[in-house]
């Protein structure tokens, strides 16, 4: 099938007509950037939104206690619901959960109490979160030093603290916080880890104390304000069943309508997740549909090129066939053309779609993570304009396969 | 040579049919230098068509060589224009984006024939024609008379047995018709049949014979040209 021949004909044909060339060129590389380019941004968005879940657990749920609003076995409407430790112990039963924790909200502030906390000299407010052990595997915490609460520090009611980087950097500066004791509010408190988190500095100006403790020393009786779970890989509909069988519980035990809205707030990750997933998903189809446009818009109008182009080299065409070629060498060298000119230019939009994308992923944005794509979309890209380029010449290319000569040769 | 008898062409002009070729009948010999008269209308650009199986007829029969020529594929056609038929056209039809050489080893590339070695063989015919420094030269430097002769150089380069040259002088200046009359004169005595078509009496008058076509029917085909009375005896070759 080779024949250099034959290629030197499509050059010749190509350098003489640079401004059409250039023109078809143009068409088709940019058609190909384009969908490159929305392509690799689809991917990116995509990155950006699992990177943005991955700071909390993606199947995380929370159930914050709060006031009814439906009046419910002769209770009025506006009551506090307030959990206790037993809910915590009901729910822990529930099947299909992962890992659960609760909150005990210190002095009743349910946005996360401020404590000041000192230590030698240094004296600072700092967020206080009375939790269970679990509540580490609820959110993107690492450690870097030492260990987070154990159930034994929750058993035994142990003084036990773990400390985000900032308090750490705050309070002991260069040295080794770990055993040291800092003062929360009134009562000491031995540290016995630090975190940090992927959120930055404002993440890591917590300080975690177990809840046991947090209700002994700040008067919080068995009061529980959150209910934090991870559901393992449960979808969505098996995650609302979860919820609501706690729910249940809990309606059952405090007396207040479970359909009740305002009762309980759950917020829930795993269905925002999908939801966001959902429309990234129809973004991202969105875009594809949009560079396909384009790209089809590219074809056609390298199809419309040929086809003046054809018109144009009728007399050429008529020379050739009265000269002896067949109707399938005219075929062959429009066609030929058509899927170099396509493959080239379809090429250089490739590779510079690549490298705009290449440069997006260098800035630092957090909706956009490593927009790119991958080698089997490469290869299925040109492929297809291979294709479209062999689609794109042979219309014209029968066309011209038609010609008759001598009306061609007596056209002046 | 070739041979027709009772050719019939029709076009289709909207629900009309124009009957362009009537019962056509004529032979030409091997070797022959004949000419095709008519005016404009009288269907010789149709005969032309037909005779270098660019178009196809209706009814009879034509014959080139041993060959019938009727319901040919394209490609085969495309194959007996090759090898078989020289064009040389009015308007010299020359590719305005290739070199005489090229112009000339064309019929070759369609023959699968190597670059260098077709290359070679175009240089020896354009000598033939006087044109070998113009060989790396493109038609638009050069004269109408210099092009036809490219063209028949690109006509006579597949060695065909039939040169059909459809107005071969209408574009050029009585000088240069003069000159290119001597050189289709001159491939007719190598002994290739050369069909000439034109209106011009002056060149019909160099040739042996002539045949007119009036309305698309042929008359008169037997009249041998009166200032040749030398040519018609002279014995065909056959190449």
């Amino acid at each position: 099938m080779f024949s250099l021949d034959r290629w030197l004909e499509v050059f010749d044909t190509i350098r003489r007509n640079k401004l059409r060339t250039a023109l078809t060129a143009i068409s088709v590389a940019w058609g190909i950037f384009v969908l490159v380019f929305l392509l690799g941004l689809g991917r990116g968005l995509d990155n950006g939104l699992r990177a943005n879940f991955a700071r909390d657990a993606t199947n995380g749920v929370w159930i914050n206690a709060n006031k009814t609003s439906v009046a419910h076995g002769g209770y009025d409407v506006g009551r506090r619901i307030t959990f206790e430790n037993v809910d915590y112990e009901r729910a822990k039963k529930v099947e299909g959960i992962e890992y659960i924790s609760a909150q005990h909200f210190v002095g009743g502030n349910r946005w996360g109490a401020s404590m000041m906390t000192k230590y030698g000299a240094k004296a600072n407010t700092f967020e206080l979160a009375a939790v269970y052990a679990d509540s580490l595997r609820l959110q993107a915490h690492e450690m870097t030093q030492g260990r987070f609460l154990s159930p034994a520090d929750i058993a035994q009611t142990r003084k036990s603290a773990v400390i985000g980087q900032t308090v750490a950097k705050f309070l002991f500066e260069q040295a080794s916080p770990i055993g040291e004791w800092i003062t929360i509010g009134s009562t000491a408190f031995q540290v016995v880890g630090v975190f940090t988190d992927p959120g930055g500095a404002e993440e890591e100006r917590r300080i975690y104390i177990p809840v046991s403790t947090a209700q002994l020393a700040f008067n919080g009786g068995e009061k529980l304000g959150q209910i934090q779970m991870t559901v393992g890989q449960a979808g969505p509909a098996e995650t609302q069943a979860i919820i609501d069988v706690i729910v249940g519980q809990l309606a059952e035990r405090h007396n207040f309508d479970p359909t009740d809205p305002q009762a309980v707030r759950v917020h829930n990750n795993i269905e925002q997740f999908e939801r966001f997933k959902k429309l990234f998903w129809m973004i991202s189809t969105f875009v594809i549909v949009i560079g396909l446009g384009t790209l089809a818009a590219g074809v056609v109008g390298v199809s419309n090129i040929m086809m003046i182009a054809v018109k144009e080299r009728t007399k050429e065409i008529g020379v050739r066939k009265a000269l002896g070629a067949t109707p399938w060498s005219i075929v062959f060298m429009i066609t030929q053309e058509a899927v170099f000119l396509t493959g080239v230019a379809g090429l250089l939009g490739l590779s510079a779609g690549v490298a705009v994308l290449g440069l997006l992923g260098k800035l630092d944005n957090d909706f956009i993570v490593n927009p790119n794509i991958d080698l089997s979309m490469g290869v299925g890209a040109a492929v297809f304009l291979v294709l479209a380029g062999a689609l794109a010449g042979y219309f014209p290319a029968r066309a011209a396969a038609r010609v008759n000569p001598i009306h061609a040769l007596r056209d002046q | 040579m070739l041979r027709l008898s009772k050719v019939n062409k029709y076009y289709q002009v909207g629900t009309h049919s124009l009957h362009v070729l009537r019962d056509v009948d004529f032979e030409v010999s091997d070797g022959e230098f004949v000419a095709i008269m008519g005016a404009s209308g009288s269907g010789k650009s149709t005969l032309l068509n037909i005779l270098g199986i660019l178009d196809d007829y209706d009814s009879g029969e034509y014959c080139l060589g041993e060959t019938k020529i009727s319901n040919l594929s394209e490609s085969k056609a495309a194959s007996y224009r090759n090898r078989f038929i020289g064009f040389v056209f009015q308007s010299f039809n020359l590719l305005p984006f290739k070199t005489a050489l090229e112009n000339v080893a064309l019929p070759l590339y369609y023959q699968g024939i190597t670059r260098r070695k077709r290359n070679q063989i175009a240089a020896q015919y354009l000598d033939r024609v006087g044109l070998r420094d113009w060989a790396d030269h493109l038609p638009s430097e050069m004269s109408g008379g210099q092009k036809q002769r490219v063209a028949i150089a690109r006509a006579l380069i597949a060695k065909p047995r039939l040169i059909l040259a459809d107005e071969p002088t209408g574009a050029l200046d009585s000088e240069t018709s003069k000159q290119i009359m001597d050189l289709l004169s001159e491939i007719h005595q190598t002994g290739i049949t050369v069909l000439v078509v034109t209106h011009d009496p002056e060149v019909a008058a160099r040739t042996q014979r002539t045949i007119r076509l009036r309305d698309g029917k042929v008359v008169g085909a037997h009249e041998a040209s009166a200032s040749h009375p030398g040519m018609a005896a002279m014995p065909a070759a056959v190449p």
